[in-house]
């Protein structure tokens, strides 16, 4: 069995760390955009604020484990290695989208990454992970199922029957629980008996704790440990991140509930920010460096948003593809299936 | 003669499609409440935990949401998850697993995953089990796109639509009767698959056209042998399955007897009498000779006293009527 990956990574990867984080930031930011312009319609939910979170889970992970998330999904895609044209043409809905059109921002997935999908059911994702993780130990393989939820969600009961489960059975299975702190506009402490959502976990036998959101390293380690736990000793865990978004809910909600105050005082915790700072500081990047990165991100989130604009609409003929598996031969067997 | 079939029940038959196909195919398990230790709540997975093991024959917590989730989940995998909900009425809990992934997760993500699982569930009234453990939910699932339906009326439908479910490469909800696990018939061997969307006539007719699934097979049946001895002669149709439906074979049936009655034991309204009406109304317009009937359960909650819960749910009489009704003639008395 092989052993997890060290808590501090070598600088190339510390350097890929900060290029994956950046580049999440800045195609949100172009995400914003193009929804302002009218080319990204429905919800688009930013993640902006938490990239040490999504960036420092993945990283810790290998490649095939499964992975499961939320509507608030873009970033899990990109540290995942999808390519930015295939998720940028999936917001503005055309053919050539990861989903080919059918999911848009709420629901990406890249199978082939073994990113198993964003789900729009707050919570509703978490059994499926469970599924995944079941199918790892069905199979014997070494995979850990990991699965990331809001604290709001920590608050539905299939979560908790989820906790029960993975807890009876002893599923290799990672609950990640990003708390930024608001489901939509409700802050925890309106909607949550305790401050703490890992001791929930922890009721139900899971080894679970709580780490800083903010930190990329920080919560590399927590998720390091996690899998380890997982994989190697084939128990469940749950850690819960403490972090902050800074935009609202999505792109419909003003954000007129939080105080700019605090808004401020998280942003002065900026994940991209500090990283850069223990970058420079231990010589893995030079300003020269973070400069050429940018503009090298810059271009890959310019070339995805051309590519989306550019590509093809989603022919209407094609509208009840993959509704089965196999297609529904009608001719054969009356209409009653589907008929666009 | 060495060709000669046993007869078999409901139950029997379902067991052995469980059975042949966890030999067939080791992705294939059984996960739900009470299967293993209890073998089931009906006995439908009786020896089954003996002989493939608790790998295989999984006993849940009271979780429906939970362990339907977690199905669809190694379904997404790539296993072949048979879910085991006790009864219908607990499927509820789990609508939305059902309703928000299971049925989407194929379209929704551009066909890059299949959800080849199996969701069995028995339903329908008529044990006084009052108004929380009687529904007939048949129209709810068949509403929802991305799902497959099977209704199966006899041990020979329930084994051979079963076992076409566990090989289908998408979700199919599996609805049995509470009323006829202890029906006895004939069934096919280990080849034998019912194929989706194929109807079939269980008595034929010229006069009207019934159509019924599940328990209301028997119940067509029983009104079609009355109406006989008042010489009208009506051809009972099943539709196998809702989702995908067999129109055609319904409609040839319909233009040839050019009257319809609709079985349903699930509510009137928004119900499947009402869908099969207006599949009908629309491809058999010009051949009717009257409005399609249709027979369902009282709109009412399932009440608990035998007398009130017998006058509920459809009876022949009430499909006697029914027919009776199409023909503009009374039902004598």
């Amino acid at each position: 069995m092989t052993t997890s990956p060290p808590p501090v990574p070598p600088p190339e990867e510390m350097r890929e760390i900060f290029r994956t984080m950046t580049l999440i930031r800045r195609f949100e930011e172009r995400a914003a955009e193009e929804y302002m312009a009218g080319r990204i319609g429905g919800f688009l939910h930013l993640a902006i604020g938490e990239e040490a979170a999504i960036v420092g889970t993945i990283s810790a992970l290998r490649p095939d484990d499964p992975l499961t998330s939320t509507y608030r999904e873009h970033g899990q895609a990109l540290a995942r290695g999808t390519d930015p044209r295939a998720i940028m043409a999936e917001l503005l809905g055309r053919d050539t989208g990861i989903c080919r059109g059918r999911g848009g921002s709420m629901h990406l997935m890249d199978v082939q990454r073994a990113f198993y999908g964003g789900y729009g059911i707050v919570g509703g994702a978490v059994p499926l992970a469970l599924g995944l993780a079941w199918a790892a130990r069905y199979r014997e393989t070494e995979q850990v199922s990991v699965t990331m939820f809001g604290e709001g969600a920590a608050n539905q009961g299939v979560v908790s029957e989820c906790f029960n489960m993975a807890g009876l059975w002893d599923l290799p299975m990672v609950f990640l629980i990003l708390n930024n702190q608001y489901g939509m506009g409700t802050p925890v402490e309106r909607a949550a008996a305790m401050d703490d959502f890992f001791p929930r976990a922890a009721a139900y036998d899971i080894e679970s704790w709580k780490v800083d959101g903010m930190d990329v390293l920080a919560v590399r380690a927590a998720l390091s440990e996690a899998a380890r736990l997982a994989r190697e000793e084939r128990r469940p865990a749950c850690v819960e991140l403490l972090a902050y978004r800074y935009r609202g809910h999505s792109m419909s909600d003003p954000d007129t509930v939080r105080a700019a105050e605090e808004k401020e005082r998280w942003k002065a915790r900026d994940p991209l920010i500090t990283f850069e700072r223990v970058l420079l500081g231990e010589g893995i990047i030079d300003a020269e460096g973070v400069a050429a990165m940018r503009a090298e991100v810059d271009r890959v989130v310019d070339d995805a948003t051309a590519f989306a604009r550019e590509s093809p609409e989603v022919p209407i003929a094609d509208l009840a593809d993959y509704v089965y598996a196999e297609p529904w031969n009608d001719a054969a067997h009356g209409s009653a299936l589907v008929r666009p | 003669m060495s060709t000669e079939v046993k007869d078999v029940t409901y139950r029997e038959a379902i067991n052995q499609a469980l059975r042949e196909e966890m030999i067939r195919d080791e992705s294939v398990f059984l996960m739900g409440e009470d299967i293993g230790h209890f073998e089931g709540a009906f006995k439908v997975t009786k020896g089954l935990l003996a002989e493939f093991g608790e790998k295989r024959v999984v006993d849940t917590p009271i979780t429906e949401a939970g362990f339907t989730g977690l199905c669809i989940g190694a379904a997404m995998a790539g296993l072949r998850p048979v879910v085991e909900i006790m009864t219908v009425n607990f499927a509820l809990v789990a609508m939305d697993q059902i309703v928000s992934n299971a049925s989407k997760i194929h379209y929704m993500f551009g066909g890059q995953v299949d959800v080849p699982m199996v969701i069995r569930m028995p339903g329908g009234a008529g044990h006084q089990l009052s108004a929380q453990h009687s529904h007939s939910l048949d129209a709810m699932f068949t509403h929802v796109p991305g799902l497959k339906v099977c209704v199966p009326s006899t041990p020979e439908d329930a084994k051979g639509l079963l076992k076409t479910a566990i090989r289908d490469a998408d979700p199919v909800i599996m609805l049995e009767s509470e009323g006829l696990y202890g029906k006895k018939g004939p069934v096919g061997g280990e080849d034998h698959l019912i194929p989706f969307g194929q109807a079939v006539v269980r008595r034929p007719g010229r006069d009207c056209t019934i159509v019924a699934t599940s328990r209301m097979v028997w119940v067509a049946l029983a009104a079609a042998e009355q109406l006989a001895a008042q010489g009208v002669e009506a051809e009972v149709i099943d539709p196998r399955t809702y989702r995908p439906l067999d129109l055609d074979t319904l409609a040839e049936s319909v233009r040839r007897t050019s009257r319809a009655v609709v079985v349903d034991e699930g509510w009137p309204e928004c119900g499947i009498a009402a869908n099969l009406a207006a599949h009908l109304y629309e491809s058999c317009f010009d051949w009717l000779d009257a409005p399609v009937g249709r027979v369902n359960s009282a709109d009412v909650p399932m009440p608990y006293a035998k007398n009130l819960e017998q006058a509920a749910i459809p009876q022949p009489a009430d499909v006697v009527a029914a027919v009776m009704a199409t023909l503009a003639r009374e039902v004598p008395r």
